[in-house]
């Protein structure tokens, strides 16, 4: 695991294990992300990508150990990992949808509510300097946005916590091409800007093309890792989740 | 009927419709927040109607001891969770509630209430009743957060049933009322208009409002609303569940404490009285779909209104036609409803 160039890891996972019941999703998963990294995660459906996200948040319990900045996560409730610095975007996008744009970004700073308000506010400008978008759309219900402005909300409004580590699950799932290509040029935006993502997508060759780093999950277990651009033109990747004439993805994600 | 008598009617019906709207009010906050259907809400009223009551006929406010019980409990809990966690969530926070209690109960115990005033008293059985909320959150509700909306609505009822037993036991069978905040009587042309309606609509309306502002302007407020709509994603937002739960239930038992300091001047209060007054608030709150808040407070006023008026027409009868009129609201909203939604 000396591939990885820059940095420590910020996110260490070791022999995580994740059980439904008896079935066990995730085992003995190792992951690792360096700070100022792009991650991502490939793998068919039902592989055990979004379980190994939950783990990570803590939504799930799991065994194994899981280091976030050099401090053990293992046992710490939801509340204290978004305390020092993780964020998820889950697939379902999870918004606040009877309540405005605006307000779901406000609560996405929520856990500096002990801060002056002003502090929010000048994050909440940040956000609408970079999704111009959510601005004019600041005093509509999130339910009646689109879903290529439901994914920015949702983006913008887990950026609003100024997240060390963001962790976005489908990103592109359910989106229009153009927006596709959108959300990914945000992606690497966001790392230059200093965020680490890990990223779990279904659409691997736009995955494999923004990511520094990327593991392959075939059954809840490692099937195979490596910097990105290696994996991209790995045989056996090509042939499983890339397929041999499947550019279109490749043109989504430039 | 003359117009002099409708609106006498009248005016009690907007009365109980007040109180019932508050009741409808918090029903829905708390079953939004945290999927619990909070029967035990008619206890609040009553222990704060016949605390006050203890108050001013001089006997001692005993309701402490429950608290007492109540937070030691929460306490141990708290406790036996921080050691399965490790040491480092041991938290002095865990003391700020016993804190408040013992404080509470020794002040209610020690003060000459039965000389302090309406006011002082009214406030002391709020303080006493508040409580109520976020304890019964900690020690019963907390630990099966999780559970089926269906355990969740057992343990509720399981819950009402032993707080009517402890009613029996803190205030005795008798019933009791309180004197009003004031005699005085208003003559408005024809009409006569108590001073206590007045009393009763301002309070109601202000704590609407003030209601309306938490959870329109406040982050907190909104918190909690983010938490109704949709509980994943709150959490995602470092909103602990549990700190939702156990403030939604106490803006409960604070709203009910002051109902029960409302209704007390009105209604002779025994201590089994409360689950009739919440059911009322609850139909108000099935009116509103348990979603609508202007829906179910408006559709509380008019059941107010309904019972006054059939208490006129056939007294014996009132609580038939009160809850008979559930069954029309009930026909139209499964009518008007598209699709059966499934529990997560």
């Amino acid at each position: 695991m000396t591939t990885i160039a820059s940095g420590a890891p910020l996110l260490q996972v070791d022999a995580l294990n994740v059980a439904y019941g008896k079935i066990e999703a995730v085992t003995g998963v190792n992951l690792k992300v360096g700070e100022g990294q792009i991650v991502t995660v490939i793998g068919p459906n039902g592989a055990g990508k979004t379980t190994l996200l939950s783990a990570i948040m803590g939504l799930l319990p799991a065994t194994g150990a899981i280091g976030f900045a050099g401090a053990a996560l293992n046992g710490t409730p939801i509340k204290d990992r978004i305390g020092q610095g993780l964020a998820l975007v889950p697939e379902t996008r999870a918004l606040f949808s009877s309540m405005s744009v605006e307000n779901n970004l406000e609560l996405g700073a929520f856990r500096f509510h002990h801060r002056p308000a002003r502090e929010r506010q000048a994050t909440m400008a940040e956000m609408y300097t970079l999704f111009p978008r959510l601005k004019e759309r600041r005093t509509q219900r999130a339910s009646t946005l689109s879903g290529g402005e439901r994914q920015m909300l949702a983006l913008a409004r887990a950026l609003m916590g100024k997240p060390r580590l963001l962790m976005l699950d489908e990103p592109s799932l359910g989106l229009a091409p153009l927006i596709v290509r959108e959300v990914f040029r945000i992606i690497s935006a966001l790392r230059d800007s200093g965020v680490s993502i890990l990223l779990v997508e279904q659409n691997a060759r736009a995955a494999l093309k923004v990511a520094d780093y990327a593991y392959v999950l075939e059954l809840g277990r490692v099937a195979a890792e490596g910097p990105a651009a290696e994996l991209a033109t790995d045989p056996r990747v090509i042939a499983a989740y890339l397929g041999m004439n499947s550019k279109h993805q490749e043109r989504l994600a430039q | 009927m003359n117009a002099q008598i409708a609106l006498l009617l009248g005016q009690d019906g907007v009365i109980n419709g007040a109180i019932y709207a508050l009741l409808a009010l918090s029903i829905l906050l708390v079953f939004s927040v945290t999927r619990v259907l909070l029967i035990p809400l008619g206890e609040f009223v009553s222990f704060a109607a016949l605390t006050m009551a203890a108050m001013q006929a001089g006997k001692p406010a005993l309701l402490g001891f429950l608290l007492v019980a109540l937070s030691l409990a929460g306490l141990v809990m708290d406790l036996i969770d921080a050691t399965r966690g490790g040491a480092r969530r041991l938290r002095i926070g865990m003391l700020a509630m016993p804190a408040y209690v013992g404080v509470v109960t020794a002040l209610s115990l020690a003060l000459p209430l039965k000389d302090l005033g309406m006011a002082l008293q009214a406030l002391m059985t709020i303080a006493l009743v508040l409580p109520l909320g976020p304890l019964l959150y900690r020690v019963l509700f907390q630990p099966i957060a999780g559970a089926s909306a269906l355990v969740l609505l057992i343990v509720a009822i399981a819950a009402h049933v032993a707080l009517v037993s402890v009613g029996l036991l803190i205030f005795g069978p008798e019933g009791a009322r309180t004197e009003p905040f004031s005699d005085s009587v208003f003559m408005l042309g024809e009409a006569v208009i108590q001073s206590q309606t007045l009393w009763v609509i301002g309070l109601s309306l202000l704590l609407i409002v003030l209601l309306y502002l938490f959870f329109e302007r406040n982050l907190y407020g909104k918190a909690l609303r983010a938490t109704a709509v949709d509980r994943l994603g709150a959490q995602l937002m470092g909103i602990s569940p549990e700190l939702a739960g156990k403030v939604s239930f106490g803006l409960a038992a604070f709203i009910s404490g002051l109902s029960g300091v409302l209704i007390a001047p009105i209604t002779t209060i025994y201590f089994d009285s409360g689950f009739v007054i919440s059911l009322k608030g609850f139909v108000g709150a099935i009116i509103g779909g348990l979603a609508s808040y202007p829906v179910a407070a408006l559709g509380a006023v008019a059941l107010g209104l309904v019972e006054a008026f059939s208490t006129f027409y056939a007294s014996s009868y009132k609580e038939v036609i009160v809850f008979t009129l559930l069954l029309p609201v009930l026909l139209w909203r499964s009518l008007a409803q598209k699709g059966v939604e499934d529990e997560k």
